[in-house]
C-alpha cells in the first residue's frame, strides 16, 4: 500500500511544480538555518572533558580587602599566588594545578628562521595527568621539577612539526628568551573546546604551544598574558613582585574524586578563608565557591549570546516557514477535493486517505530535509569563513546529521497533520454531485 | 467595498485565515526585531573613533632579548625618527594600545585622592608630542604636550604623569559645566591612580581601546598621558602616512625598523595592519549579525509573500464559479480585484495586530535574556507597514487572475 501511495504522492507533486518546490524550500531553508546555527550552538557549548569534567573543580576564595564589599557577591575569578601556593600545597584534592599564560620568544637553532612568539602556559606538574593531554612523545614533568625550577619544557605537535620536522625531539634543547629549556615531552594534537582551564586567554583559541614548569617562568621573569586584577596597594604595575602583591592572576584546578569529596573540599575552602581572615590577611567575610567545569563554563557564559540569539532567530525562522508549508499543504490537499472524493466513494476509507496524504507530506519533509542538510553544509562552511575563534570548529557530526533529518520529517509530517485531517473530512458524495 | 460579505466568506476558510495571519504575525514579529538589532549594530559600528583613520596604520613590535628600560627607549626613539624620515609618512608616535584595537590600560580618575570609588574610568593611552598629530585629533583648548615633557616608564613603575590631556567627553563627566562647555576642564587637578595630575589639553574625541560591552561606560572617556611605555613585551608604532602614500608607507615600515635593529619580532600574520583592517576586525561580529538578520529578514518576508501568492491562488481556483456570477451579476473587474485586496488587507491587518503583540513580547524577552534596549515604536511601524504592502503585492497576481474570470464561468459546470 505504501509503495501505491508513494506513487500517488510523486504524480501529485509533479502535477504542481512550483507549488511543491516552494514548500521543499520553505522547509530546507529553515531546517538549515536551524541546523547551522545549532550545531555552532552545540560545539560551542560542547563539554571539553566528557569523561571527567564532573570531576574537575575550580575553586574560588574572595582575598579582596573591604574596598567597594558587597555582601554574598561573586569572588574573584582568579587566585593570588599565596593562596594559590596555599592551596597547591594543601593537597586536599586528588588532583591540583596553578596555572597562568604567557608569551615565549622563541630562539630557532636554525638560521633560517627567525625568532618568534609562542602562546606558553606556566603551570604545575598536575596539569597533564588531570586534564588527561594526549602525548606523542615523553611525558609531562614531576613535582620535584616544579620545586627545583627545572628548565624543561613540554611543547605541542605544532611547534615540534615547525622545530624539529616532527621528530621525537625529547631531549632536545629550545632557546627561549635566550635560556635554553630540555624538551621532555611533546603533545599530540590537543584542543579543549572551549579552553577551559583559562578563559582569559580566549575561550575557544587553541591550546598553547609551549608549557613550562610556573616555578621556572617566575624566576626567569617570563612575560604573562590574561587577566589580572589588583587591589588597595597591590602595586599592579609590577611583574617581577607579583607573588606578593595583592592581585589575582593564577587559576587553580583541582580533581576531586566524588560529591562526597567535593563537599568535603567546599568545607575546606571555607576554613581556609576563615583562617585567613584571623591571620589578618582576608578583610572579607568567607565566601567561596566551587564550580565543577561545566558550572564554571556556565558562570562565566561561555557561549557568545550571539550564537544563542541566533540559534532562536533560527528556531523562529523554522516556525514561520512551517506555517508557511501548512497553509500551502492545505491549498494543495483541498484542491484535490475532487479527487479524494473519488477515493472515498470507490471504498477508500478516511484512515487510508489520511495515510495516502501523510505520505506525501513525509515525501516533501524529506525532500526538504536533504535540501536542508546541503542548506546547512553551506551555511557552516560560511560560519567557518568567519574570523570568530570559534569558526573552525564548525562542522557538522553524525548525531547531528541524523537529528536534521528526523527534525524535517517529523516537521513536515506535523504540517501535513491538519491539511490531511481537513482533506479527510470531505463528504464524498458532496463532492462527487459538484463535479 | 462591503466588508461584511467578505467576513462571511472567510468563515468559510477559517483555516487558510487563521494560517496566513499567523505567518504574517510571526513575520511581523522577527522582521521588527531583526530591523531593530540592524539598527543597533549599525549605529554602534559607525560610532566615530575621532582619528584620522583613512592613511593610518600600525606596527605591532615585539622585543627579543633582555634589553634595559633605558636601552628600549632609545631603541623606540631611534625607531620613530628612523619612521618619520620616510617620504611616504607624514608622522609617527608610539603608544601602548590605539582606538579599536581590542585590549588595553584602563584606569579610574578621581577629584579627590581620599575618594573610595573612581568617577571615572578612562583608557590610558601612552603618547608624546606627536601623537595628536599622527592621530588627527583635534584640539579643542589647552595645548599638546612639549618635547620636554615626554618621558619613559617601565612595566614596573607607577604611572605618575605630571599632565595629561583628555577627551572632551572625559571632561564633561569629570566637571560637568552648565553652558556645555568642556574647557571648565582645563586646568584642573585630578587624580589618575591616586597620583596628581594636571589637565592640560582637551581633544574633541578619541574612542577607547574596545567596542566590547565590558568598555561601553568609558567609550570615548581617554587619556593621553605624556610617557613612552618601554614595556618589553611590545610596542605599538601608529603611523599616518602622507596622502595616497599608505601602501608605500606601510611597505617601508617594517625594512626601516629591522634596518635600524634585529631584535624584534613583527608578526606576519598581524604585525601590521591598516585602521581599515582594525576597524573591520574590531566590528566584525558586530557586522556579520547586521548581515545575517538582513537576511533573514528578506527571506521570510520572501517565503511570507509566496505563501500569500499559494494561498490566494488556491481561493481564487475554488471561486472561479462564484467570481463567474458575481460578474454576471454586474460586477466589474474592479469590483473583483478589490475584493480580493481588501480580503486579504482583512487578514494581513489581524495578523498585523497579533504581530505587534508577539513583536513587543519578543522584545521584552530578548531584554531579559540579551540585555537588548527597548524597541522603539518606529520599527514595529515599519514593520507593520512593510508586511501590509507585502500582502498587497503578493496577492496583486491572484487577484488580476480572478478579474480575468469571464461571467461565462457562471454558466460552466466546472
Amino acid at each position: 500500500m505504501f509503495g501505491y501511495y508513494l506513487d500517488l504522492a510523486l504524480r501529485s507533486l509533479r502535477r504542481n511544480k512550483m507549488l511543491t518546490a516552494l514548500m521543499v524550500l520553505a522547509i530546507a531553508l529553515g531546517i538549515g538555518a536551524c541546523m547551522t546555527t545549532f550545531t555552532v550552538l552545540h560545539v560551542l557549548s560542547g563539554d571539553p572533558l566528557p569523561d571527567k569534567s564532573a570531576r574537575l573543580f575550580y575553586p574560588q576564595v574572595d582575598p579582596l580587602d573591604m574596598d567597594g564589599y558587597e555582601a554574598g557577591k561573586e569572588p574573584e575569578r582568579q587566585v593570588t599566588w599565596i593562596d594559590g601556593m596555599n592551596l597547591l600545597k594543601a593537597k586536599r584534592g586528588e588532583r591540583q594545578a596553578l596555572m597562568t599564560g604567557g608569551a615565549v620568544p622563541v630562539q630557532p637553532t636554525q638560521s633560517s628562521m627567525d625568532p618568534f612568539f609562542s602562546d606558553a602556559r606556566y603551570t604545575t606538574a598536575d596539569f597533564f595527568p588531570m586534564f588527561e593531554t594526549p602525548f606523542l612523545y615523553g611525558h609531562g614533568w614531576s613535582e620535584a621539577e616544579d620545586d627545583g625550577k627545572a628548565r624543561v619544557a613540554v611543547i605541542s605537535r605544532s611547534l615540534n612539526d615547525k622545530l624539529f620536522d616532527g621528530k621525537d625531539s625529547t631531549n632536545q634543547i629550545l632557546r627561549m628568551k635566550d635560556t635554553a629549556f630540555r624538551v621532555i615531552g611533546v603533545l599530540d594534537n590537543w584542543r579543549p573546546n572551549p579552553h577551559f582551564y583559562d578563559l582569559n586567554m580566549g575561550q575557544y583559541s587553541v591550546a598553547e604551544d609551549v608549557f613550562l614548569p610556573l616555578a621556572t617562568s617566575r624566576d626567569l621573569n617570563l612575560a604573562r598574558n590574561g587577566s589580572r586584577n589588583c587591589w588597595g596597594k597591590g602595586g599592579g604595575n609590577d611583574d617581577e613582585h607579583l607573588e606578593v602583591a595583592t592581585c589575582v592572576w593564577l587559576q587553580f584546578w583541582v580533581q576531586l574524586q566524588s560529591a562526597d569529596k567535593a563537599a568535603d573540599y567546599r568545607t575546606f575552602l571555607d576554613n581556609y578563608s576563615k583562617e585567613q581572615k584571623a591571620l589578618g590577611r582576608f578583610e572579607r567575610p568567607s565566601n567561596v565557591r566551587l564550580s565543577n567545569l561545566m558550572e564554571w563554563l556556565d558562570v562565566n557564559k561561555v557561549v557568545p549570546s550571539d550564537v544563542r540569539l541566533q540559534s532562536w532567530l533560527a528556531l523562529g525562522f523554522l516556525m514561520v516557514c512551517l506555517v508557511n508549508t501548512v497553509g500551502l499543504m492545505l491549498a494543495k490537499f483541498l484542491r484535490r477535493s475532487g479527487e479524494l472524493g473519488v477515493r472515498r466513494a470507490l471504498g477508500a476509507s478516511r484512515r487510508e486517505v489520511f495515510m495516502q496524504l501523510l505520505v506525501e507530506a513525509g515525501v516533501i519533509g524529506l525532500a526538504g530535509g536533504v535540501g536542508g542538510v546541503l542548506l546547512a553544509y553551506l551555511g557552516l562552511w560560511l560560519v567557518r569563513l568567519q574570523p570568530a575563534d570559534y569558526a573552525s570548529l564548525a562542522h557538522l557530526d553524525l548525531p547531528m546529521l541524523l537529528i536534521t533529518f528526523v527534525l524535517a520529517i517529523t516537521a513536515s509530517l506535523l504540517s501535513g497533520l491538519l491539511p490531511a485531517w481537513r482533506a479527510c473530512q470531505i463528504t464524498p458524495a458532496l463532492q462527487l454531485k459538484s463535479q | 467595498m462591503q466588508i461584511k460579505p467578505i467576513l462571511s466568506a472567510l468563515r468559510q476558510h477559517k483555516a487558510g485565515t487563521v494560517l496566513i495571519a499567523m505567518q504574517i504575525a510571526l513575520t511581523l514579529a522577527i522582521v521588527c526585531n531583526a530591523l531593530f538589532i540592524i539598527q543597533q549594530r549599525l549605529a554602534h559600528l559607525s560610532e566615530p573613533s575621532g582619528i584620522d583613520e583613512t592613511h593610518l596604520f600600525v606596527v605591532e613590535n615585539q622585543w627579543v632579548g633582555k634589553p634595559s628600560p633605558d636601552q628600549l627607549d632609545a631603541q623606540i626613539r631611534a625607531d620613530l625618527s628612523a619612521l618619520r624620515q620616510l617620504s611616504s609618512v607624514q608622522d609617527a608616535s608610539v603608544s601602548n594600545s590605539y582606538p579599536l584595537h581590542g585590549g588595553g590600560w584602563d584606569d579610574g580618575l578621581k577629584l579627590k585622592p581620599d575618594q573610595a570609588n573612581a568617577t571615572t574610568e578612562a583608557a590610558i593611552y601612552f603618547a608624546d608630542e606627536h601623537m595628536l598629530a599622527t592621530l588627527g585629533l583635534k584640539l579643542i583648548a589647552g595645548r599638546n604636550f612639549r618635547a620636554d615633557e615626554i618621558g619613559h616608564m617601565g612595566i614596573r613603575d607607577a604611572l605618575a604623569p605630571p599632565v595629561i590631556v583628555i577627551t572632551k567627553a572625559l571632561a564633561e563627566k569629570l566637571f560637568p559645566s552648565v553652558d556645555g562647555h568642556a574647557n571648565a576642564a582645563l586646568g584642573k587637578t585630578v587624580y589618575l591612580m591616586s597620583n596628581r595630575t594636571t589637565i592640560i589639553g582637551i581633544v574633541d574625541q578619541l574612542q577607547s581601546q574596545s567596542v566590547a560591552r565590558w568598555a561601553a561606560d568609558f567609550a570615548h572617556r581617554s587619556v593621553l598621558v605624556p610617557l613612552r611605555l618601554v614595556s618589553p613585551q611590545g610596542t605599538y608604532y601608529l603611523i599616518q602616512a602622507k596622502p595616497g602614500q599608505l601602501d608605500a608607507a606601510m611597505h617601508a615600515a617594517e625594512p626601516t625598523l629591522l634596518a635600524q635593529s634585529r631584535k624584534r619580532v613583527i608578526s606576519d600574520k598581524d604585525g601590521l595592519l591598516s585602521f581599515a583592517e582594525v576597524r573591520a576586525h574590531a566590528y566584525d561580529s558586530d557586522y556579520g549579525m547586521a548581515v545575517l538578520m538582513g537576511i533573514v529578514c528578506v527571506v521570510l518576508l520572501a517565503i511570507t509573500a509566496a505563501g500569500i501568492v499559494g494561498l490566494t491562488s488556491f481561493w481564487v481556483g475554488q471561486r472561479r464559479r462564484q467570481i463567474g456570477v458575481r460578474r454576471a451579476l454586474g460586477a466589474t473587474r474592479r469590483d473583483i480585484l478589490s475584493y480580493f485586496m481588501t480580503e486579504n488587507l482583512l487578514i494581513s491587518s489581524g495578523g498585523a495586530l497579533l504581530g505587534v503583540l508577539l513583536a513587543v513580547t519578543m522584545n521584552l524577552w530578548l531584554v531579559i535574556r540579551f540585555e537588548m534596549q527597548h524597541l522603539s515604536l518606529l520599527y514595529v511601524f515599519i514593520g507593520v507597514a512593510i508586511l501590509l504592502l507585502l500582502g498587497q503585492c503578493a496577492v496583486l497576481a491572484p487577484a488580476m487572475r480572478a478579474a480575468q474570470v469571464s461571467p461565462v464561468e457562471a454558466t460552466r459546470t466546472v
